[in-house]
């Protein structure tokens, strides 16, 4: 039986059907969560998408994370549950404190879209062990605030406890302390990020098919388990 | 009635672009001697009686501001 991802949707959510497309050519089913439900119809994983969840008001991520569905995953995901938070859906997480640190408008003052290199800093996550540790990727990035920060000490400890997932090469688009463009908890089964996996998995529409490790690893995780 | 202020600005170490951006304006429209501008946000909240401390606390550090970037102050003024 493969594996059976969710992908919520909130109102403002814009990458949802990308996630559920990048899930299903990963090889898994992909299952549609609404925001408002807080049934999670047994799937094994979750990925919280890219978008404006309720239009961005008071904060990015700020009013998602009292949805009802965020309610069973912050459970789930602090029970184990591999969570996968791109973009908007990483500032739900970071609101929700799964993530520690927050997301703040771009030092540049602009929204940003490109197509981004990234290293991965640890394979070691429920989303990233198909990676080699070191290994460089290119995967698209748009946002407008993507800066994350975070005080020195909570930093010293994502660096110390090898939870800095990936970061920005050549050039930090958008301010992040330490260059940091994801980051993991504790566990490694919930990771966070700014640029976007989903949108390069195929060759058509995408810089690369870097993307795809994300959802390849955490397959392979579930059909371990 | 009760009306509550809370005043929510980003802490002092966080980088505020959209303040950067006022002050590149007001630098702009001739008033050169400003040092800095930081932008916060302000809510206005009506209730039939003002909660204990610990209530407007609550809804301040859950939802109004967010304690990893931001300082948050809260004022009660009765009508």
């Amino acid at each position: 039986m493969s594996a059976r991802i969710g992908v919520v949707t909130f109102p403002g959510s814009l990458d949802d059907q990308d996630a559920a497309r990048a899930v299903r050519i990963a090889g898994a089913e992909s299952v549609s969560l609404w925001h408002g439900d807080a049934d999670l119809k047994g799937v094994d994983a979750v990925v919280l998408p890219g978008g404006f969840s309720y239009g961005d008001y008071l904060r990015c991520g700020a009013i998602a994370r009292f949805a009802p569905v965020m309610q069973t995953i912050i459970d789930a995901a602090r029970g184990g549950m591999p969570v996968l938070g791109i973009c908007n859906g990483f500032q739900v997480l970071c609101e929700s404190h799964l993530l520690p640190g927050a997301l703040i408008r771009n030092d540049v003052r602009k929204f940003v879209c490109r197509d981004q290199w990234l290293r991965v800093e640890s394979a070691n996550t429920a989303w990233t062990s198909d990676y080699d540790e070191g290994q460089e990727i290119l995967i698209p990035l748009k946002n407008g605030e993507g800066g994350f920060v975070a005080d020195q000490r909570t930093l010293d400890e994502l660096e110390g406890e090898g939870r800095v997932v990936f970061r920005y090469l050549h050039d930090n688009p958008n301010g992040s302390y330490r260059d940091i463009a994801g980051i993991t908890n504790d566990r490694g089964n919930v990771v966070g990020l700014m640029p976007h996996p989903e949108h390069a998995v195929e060759q058509l529409t995408g810089p690369s098919l870097d993307g795809l490790g994300f959802f390849s690893s955490v397959i392979s995780q579930l059909v371990d388990a | 009635m009760a009306r509550v202020v809370v005043d929510v600005m980003l802490k002092p170490e966080i980088l505020d672009p959209q303040g950067q951006a006022v002050l590149g304006a007001l630098t702009r429209l001739g008033h050169s001697d400003i040092a800095s501008v930081r932008q916060g946000k302000r809510f206005e909240i009506v209730l039939d009686a003002a909660p204990d401390a610990a209530t407007l606390d609550q809804i301040a550090g859950t939802l109004l501001a967010n304690t990893v970037i931001e300082d948050y102050t809260i004022r009660v003024e009765e009508s």
